[in-house]
């Protein structure tokens, strides 16, 4: 794998307007479609930009104005639909929810911003990788309320209490953040990975919800819970705050004692 | 091409679109085509609630409920669909709920309701507390929760399919839908799907304009082809406009919000709502309160170096309330305008939000060829749809009602029909159009850019055809929109490859905005009044005398540049007379 750095300028006619205030940023980024390629290679872009721009404003430039092959998933811009996670300056973000700001050193010398694809998951064009074997994992852990018996008229009560007690994990959006900064997910693809788990965890720890034995069998496999090495990345990626390695910690407790 | 036969396909895979098939999937053997991965979808992005008149907390029932939806649509709303949707919202809340849906809860351990923008008690007293809701979170968790029970009942997903076209099949009877035409973006193969009924559930087309609180994605696919059809789309003229959008950027911010108690203030601190709204203030509907804010920045009271926005003031609420009602509006806040909302008040403007028109149907969600003839086949639910339950103006929230009372009923009403009758024919040659389409956009005959066009349509939008508009704005935005689509003519994109050529895509979702963009300007000239989300500075008032009537638009002839004939639909009226609008 060669890693090239030429500078493209664009061919693409007049660019928009450079915003006052702009700085020029240098975008390297992990470029590799197997339609035409052989192999990865590093493309790198000169982008005027603000300060306030999130890393998806640099790639729509990117795409808009120099090079309209770049390839990318992306949809609601601020960071609820979890389209665009991507390694960025290697630590896997949302490009909608990192604002350059926060990526430029102090000093503001630091200007280059790289991008990759996230990691353990077939890349199928540049920054746009094969989500099905995450979606398995999530479906393999019978994601839903499972409930016995009849239905009430009305709605199940839950305490306030019962409530909160799977807040956190409720605000997955599967963006693949978590499980693609795991290093156990890396090198061992059939690991459920921690967004499968996380996502077993808000029914587990759901008090109207019946299937805890039924998840806690499949996460107690080889490929389940056991797998997690505790090293936090996971925690650290997650856009939403959720504490990714807490509920991986809880489902292994509740396995370990048989209750939740 | 590839060639695919169900029961059923369902076109989108947002709210309306997964609660038809958790129906339609235990009926009949069903497809649901989504260009995106259903998780993905806008109906995410919702945020204060739902609401039903469940009367956990106060008391409520759904003929208050019926009232304002019809009131908050300036008398524009088919009144028995109103009726449908209130009466229905009880049992689309407690479904969810069953479904696994995590409300947030009473004391007791009831579903917890909040207040939101003109939903009263008795007609009109005061706010009520009606919004089911899960902190800020309220469309993240019934996208989950529908995908979650897609998986349970075992849906079939094509992800990352883009329809392009359906099929028309005519008949002794008149036309029927037999099917759908998909480009597939991993291989840039066509596929064509035979069915026996297929549902619209696409969304809406807010690209149209630049500041917006929609995806990118929301390019109006579904509504185009209808129209690329030769059937109608209706009341398209009605765009609302979200009050808070983070200025300068658009992204939404609950009404919720102000349902909790935040305060919209101007440069000088005022509580303005109080002028144009004295009894239920803030909660106004939307309507209202963002044609408020414009004129307060009009006449100078707008807040910030160039008085462009006004503020949006949380700060009484108290940072537990914030934490635990609102994190992600909070946090939104913080990571895009660096604003803190316990500490100090948001900057936000008006962002285009939502579609009034659509798709017109009826209340089974079938597709209307015209005031009084369906398209039997074809179903459509959602914002791309007009029932119309939303009329001039939808209040806050009854758009995650609409997609699961509305979804839920084309969702069932599409697989009886496909029980009760055998595959008609498919017209002869199904992906012709889609393939001349493809190549055409790949060829080399120009050298337009598309981010160009887009942008500049997006601006003239913006500028021409937002909260506020006149004879003259409009005819400049019918002119920029008219010359784009003519220089669409000649775009050219750089990626000519088969795999995930999302080039390709932007040039195509480019089509169906500026199609659309032209339909909403067309019907906001004609219509020389001001009502719910239209409003003309030329023509002030509501004039039920000549325009208590829907729009209806068909498009005449082929190719982008053709014409459109505009005619009129009655509303349907049941018990209630329109009145003067005040709150």
């Amino acid at each position: 794998m060669t890693a090239t750095a030429e500078v493209s300028t664009g061919s693409r006619g007049s660019q928009p307007p450079v915003p006052d205030g702009a700085i020029t940023v240098t975008l390297k980024v992990r470029r590799f479609n197997p339609e035409f390629d052989d192999e990865p290679r590093w493309d790198s872009f000169e982008i005027p930009a603000l300060a306030s721009d999130r890393v998806l404003n640099l790639l729509h430039y990117v795409k808009w104005y120099l090079d309209g092959t770049l390839t990318f998933r992306r949809s609601c811009a601020h960071g609820i639909c979890g389209s665009d996670a991507m390694r960025i300056n290697g630590v896997n973000r949302l490009a909608c929810k990192v604002l350059l700001k926060d990526l430029l050193s102090s000093g503001g010398k630091q200007t280059t911003i790289t991008v990759e694809p996230i990691k353990g998951l077939p890349v199928h064009k540049d920054l746009l990788v094969d989500m099905e074997p995450f979606f398995e994992a999530f479906r393999a852990v019978k994601p839903y309320l499972i409930t016995y018996g009849n239905e009430p008229t009305r709605e199940r009560v839950q305490s306030v209490a019962d409530r909160e007690r799977f807040d956190d994990t409720t605000k997955c959006i599967l963006c693949a953040c978590c499980t693609t900064s795991c290093p156990v997910y890396w090198t061992e693809g059939s690991y459920f990975g921690p967004a499968a788990i996380v996502n077993a965890h808000r029914f587990i720890f759901d008090s109207r919800d019946e299937g805890a034995e039924e998840r806690l069998d499949i996460l107690n496999d080889v490929d389940g819970v056991w797998r997690c090495r505790t090293t936090f990345n996971c925690t650290d990626a997650c856009p939403r705050g959720i504490q990714v390695t807490k509920a991986i910690q809880e489902v292994k407790r509740a396995l370990l004692f048989k209750r939740v | 091409m590839q060639f695919h036969k169900y029961d059923v396909v369902i076109i989108g895979a947002g709210g309306a679109g997964m609660r038809a098939a958790i129906e339609s999937g235990q009926r009949a053997r069903t497809a649901v085509l989504t260009k995106l991965y259903p998780t993905r979808s806008h109906t995410g992005a919702a945020q204060g609630g739902m609401c039903a008149a469940l009367a956990n907390v106060e008391e409520d029932n759904w003929e208050w409920h019926t009232f304002d939806t019809i009131k908050g649509g300036d008398y524009l709303v088919d009144q028995d669909a109103a009726e449908i949707m209130a009466k229905e919202a009880i049992d689309a809340v407690l479904d969810l709920e069953k479904m696994g849906l995590p409300f947030n809860r009473t004391p007791e351990g009831r579903i917890d309701q909040r207040r939101f923008g003109g939903h009263t008690r008795n007609h009109g007293e005061a706010a009520v507390r009606r919004a089911c809701y899960a902190a800020d979170r309220t469309g993240h968790m019934i996208l989950q929760t529908l995908y979650q029970n897609c998986v349970k009942h075992g849906i079939e997903f094509f992800n990352e399919f883009y329809v392009l076209d359906i099929c028309l099949s005519e008949t002794e009877d008149g036309p029927v839908c037999t099917g759908a035409v998909a480009y597939e973006l991993a291989t840039g193969e066509i596929h064509v799907f035979q069915a026996k009924s297929v549902v619209f559930a696409t969304g809406g087309f807010g690209k149209v304009f630049k500041t917006t609180s929609n995806a990118h994605t929301l390019t109006g696919d579904g509504m185009g082809i209808v129209f690329r059809k030769g059937l109608p789309l209706e009341d398209m003229e009605f765009y609302q406009f979200h009050p808070t959008g983070l200025a300068g950027l658009g992204i939404l911010l609950t009404e919720g919000a102000r349902g909790e108690g935040a305060i919209l203030r101007n440069a000088s601190g005022e509580r303005f709502m109080e002028r144009y709204a004295p009894t239920i203030k803030d909660l106004a509907p939307r309507d209202i309160v963002a044609r408020s804010m414009a004129l307060e920045v009009l006449e100078g009271r707008g807040a910030g170096p160039n008085k462009d926005y006004v503020l949006l003031d949380c700060t009484h609420l108290g940072a537990e309330v914030l934490e635990t009602k609102l994190p992600d509006i909070t946090e939104f806040a913080r990571t895009y305008l660096a604003v803190d909302p316990v500490k100090e008040p948001v900057p936000v403007y008006p962002t285009a939000h939502y579609a009034m028109g659509g798709i017109p149907t009826n209340v089974h969600g079938e597709v209307l060829r015209d005031n009084d003839n369906v398209i039997p086949g074809l179903y459509a639910a959602g914002e791309c749809a007009c029932v119309s339950v939303h009329g001039a103006n939808r209040l806050g929230t009854n758009s995650l009602l609409d997609i699961n009372v509305f979804g839920r009923r084309a969702g069932i009403a599409a697989a009886e029909y496909a029980n009760a009758h055998e595959h008609v024919e498919l017209p002869e040659n199904p992906a012709a159009q889609v393939e001349a389409q493809v190549a055409l956009v790949l060829s080399e005959h120009g050298q337009e850019r598309v981010a160009d066009i887009r942008t500049e349509l997006q601006a003239t939008m913006d500028a021409n055809a937002s909260v506020y508009r006149t004879e003259d704005t409009l005819k400049t935005a019918l002119h920029d929109v008219q010359a784009l689509k003519e220089r669409y003519q000649r775009i050219t994109v750089q990626d000519k490859g088969k795999r995930f050529n999302t080039d390709l895509l932007e040039a195509v979702e480019l089509g169906f905005l500026l199609e659309l963009a032209e339909v909403l300007v067309v019907g906001a000239l004609a219509r020389k009044e001001s009502r719910g989300g239209h409003a003309r500075e030329d023509y002030p008032n509501r004039d039920d005398t000549n325009f208590m009537r829907h729009s209806m638009y068909y498009k005449q002839g082929e190719g982008l540049s053709a014409d459109i004939r505009l005619d009129y639909k009655p509303v349907t009226f049941t018990r209630y007379q329109p009145m003067e609008r005040k709150y």
